[in-house]
């Protein structure tokens, strides 16, 4: 990747979040892209380049009337978006397309035009964690977590803590769907999940969608938005199966793809003027600060606690509220790349003063796959 | 509701025949000695297909899990324990920890576990885990 070689020109989410049970899945893309190409002054006909994840793209390509040189159809879960920003960057240094849609839809909540979960049981899963009685990722995300725990003597109120600062983030967005303060003892005291995840320390499950539009930093200052810029990238994947996660303690896929976004940026922890971590789960910003490097093995939740990435904080973190209390639809990697585009833009409902970095950080599956975006506003 | 069970594939059918014969079937490289799971036909750390089932000790330590408090119907309606146990041959497989309380208390990481299999049907037991003296 090119430094500073490609841009976002074009950003946005669908109209409304939340609970959306009178559009389908498809129809939530086309309305995050129709939003997005409003955003950028673009029609259909101006894209040659498709990518998405959920559903094909083939059918988001047809659906907007949109005859692609590029589709990308990489779907690893929900950094699938990361890794899409990643490949659009290379295919337009390559010359493949000249400006890239990527679009996300998901009716989580509402489940209108879903398709199932269900997994095959001779597949790997369907054979071996299938038939110990997992359900959804409450009860598969979290199973690392107790080994995590004891490792490093993170305890159930660390780990609820995640959760209270993310909170506080949200009571400034007002499109958060929960922006009521909480105390670490509501979320000990919310409803057990599954042991030692309550409630609160598991993501929302909503509707919604996102989508993203991007092309040559030469061709960016063209267009009506501020260009933000993609500085670095990385991405790589690890297991099928939570139960053959390399290590309990540390994401292999996080440190891989987030090692190979800095060293293409070529900046240092300290440049980070704000970071956005995929949150499914309480559990995953403490994994993610600390496989990104910016806290030691065990120490990320010292470092909340010390409140350097809550509100006046040096690392701001999850500025969004996250998907504990921002909204998640099952894929939310999107929703973090579009927080960090208006961060950089300076248009975010708690806009970072002054910021110039900003890194997207996103988990696929459970630990199953890693992307990492930075972006920059600064040419 | 019947539990959900497993299909083997060829390259699984020796682990879940050892399941149903009353052993834990694990595979290692005959070039690198590595153990490893799942079953597949060559060796994850080295490539090679030279590659050996045998029986395993069928003993190991409760690694890591959680309390589902929202059970699956096949699963009955009591709160139960998805673990992964860590093998003393090395590699960590999915289970479930029996002939103990479902609860934090009884269930202490480290504390050593043995298998115990479940016949489901005639083809199919489910290699469980229950505790064992150190
Ligand atoms: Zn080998």
């Amino acid at each position: 990747m090119m430094q500073n070689s490609v841009a976002v020109v074009g950003a946005a989410e669908t109209t409304k979040m939340g609970k959306i049970p009178d559009v389908s899945v498809i129809g939530l893309h086309a309305d995050a892209a129709l939003n997005a190409m409003a955003d950028a002054g673009l029609k259909p006909s101006d894209i040659d380049g498709v990518a998405t994840a959920g559903i094909s793209p083939v059918e988001l390509a047809h659906y907007l009337g949109i005859k692609p040189t590029y589709a990308d159809g990489t779907s690893v879960g929900g950094c699938s978006f990361m890794l899409h920003v990643r490949h659009a960057a290379a295919a337009i240094n390559a010359g493949l397309a000249k400006t890239i849609l990527i679009t996300h839809g998901e009716s989580g909540r509402s489940r209108v035009g879903a398709g199932g979960f269900g997994r095959s049981p001779s597949s790997l899963m369907g054979q071996f964690e299938m038939p110990y009685g997992v359900t959804s990722p409450p009860t598969m995300f979290t199973i690392p977590v107790l080994r995590y725990m004891k490792t490093y003597g993170v305890t159930e109120a660390d780990l609820a803590n995640v959760a209270v600062v993310q909170r506080e983030w949200a009571a400034l967005n007002p499109r958060a769907s929960f922006k009521d303060p909480i105390t670490v003892d509501d979320v000990l005291n919310s409803p057990m999940i599954a042991w030692p995840f309550r409630m609160l320390m598991c993501c929302l499950v909503t509707d919604g969608g996102g989508a993203l539009i991007l092309t040559s930093a030469d061709r960016a200052k063209d267009f009506p938005q501020k260009p933000v810029y993609i500085l670095g990238t990385g991405e790589s994947v690890e297991t099928p199966l939570i139960s053959q996660m390399y290590d309990f303690t540390s994401s292999t896929a996080f440190k891989i793809s987030g090692k190979k976004a800095f060293d293409e940026a070529g900046i240092t922890h300290a440049d980070v003027d704000h970071l956005m971590i995929y949150d499914a789960f309480a559990h995953l910003p403490l994994y993610g600060l600390e496989d990104l490097g910016f806290c030691k093995p065990g120490e990320a939740k010292d470092f909340i606690r010390e409140r350097n990435t809550a509100i006046g904080g040096k690392l701001p973190l999850n500025t969004n509220g996250g998907g504990l209390s921002y909204m998640h639809s099952g894929m939310y990697g999107m929703y973090a790349l579009q927080e960090s585009v208006r961060q950089m833009r300076g248009t975010a409902a708690a806009q970072v003063r002054d910021a110039k970095i900003s890194i997207a950080h996103g988990v696929g599956g459970m630990f199953a796959a890693s992307g990492t975006i930075i972006f920059t506003n600064e040419k | 509701m019947a539990r959900i069970l497993p299909e083997p594939t060829p390259e699984t059918q020796h682990f879940w025949d050892g399941c149903r014969d009353g052993e834990l079937r694990l595979q290692r490289c005959t070039e690198c000695k590595n153990t490893y799971f799942p079953p597949r036909a060559f060796c994850p750390s080295c490539a090679s297909r030279k590659v050996e089932v045998y029986a395993a000790s069928g003993r190991g330590v409760l690694w890591s899990y959680v309390i589902n408090h929202r059970p699956r119907p096949d699963m009955g309606t009591e709160p139960y324990a998805i673990a992964v146990v860590k093998l003393d041959e090395g590699p960590t497989l999915m289970t479930n920890i029996v002939g103990c309380p479902q609860t934090p208390e009884a269930l202490v990481l480290d504390m050593p576990v043995k298998v115990r299999f479940e016949k489901q049907t005639d083809d199919i037991s489910l290699p469980l885990f229950e505790p064992a003296q150190s």
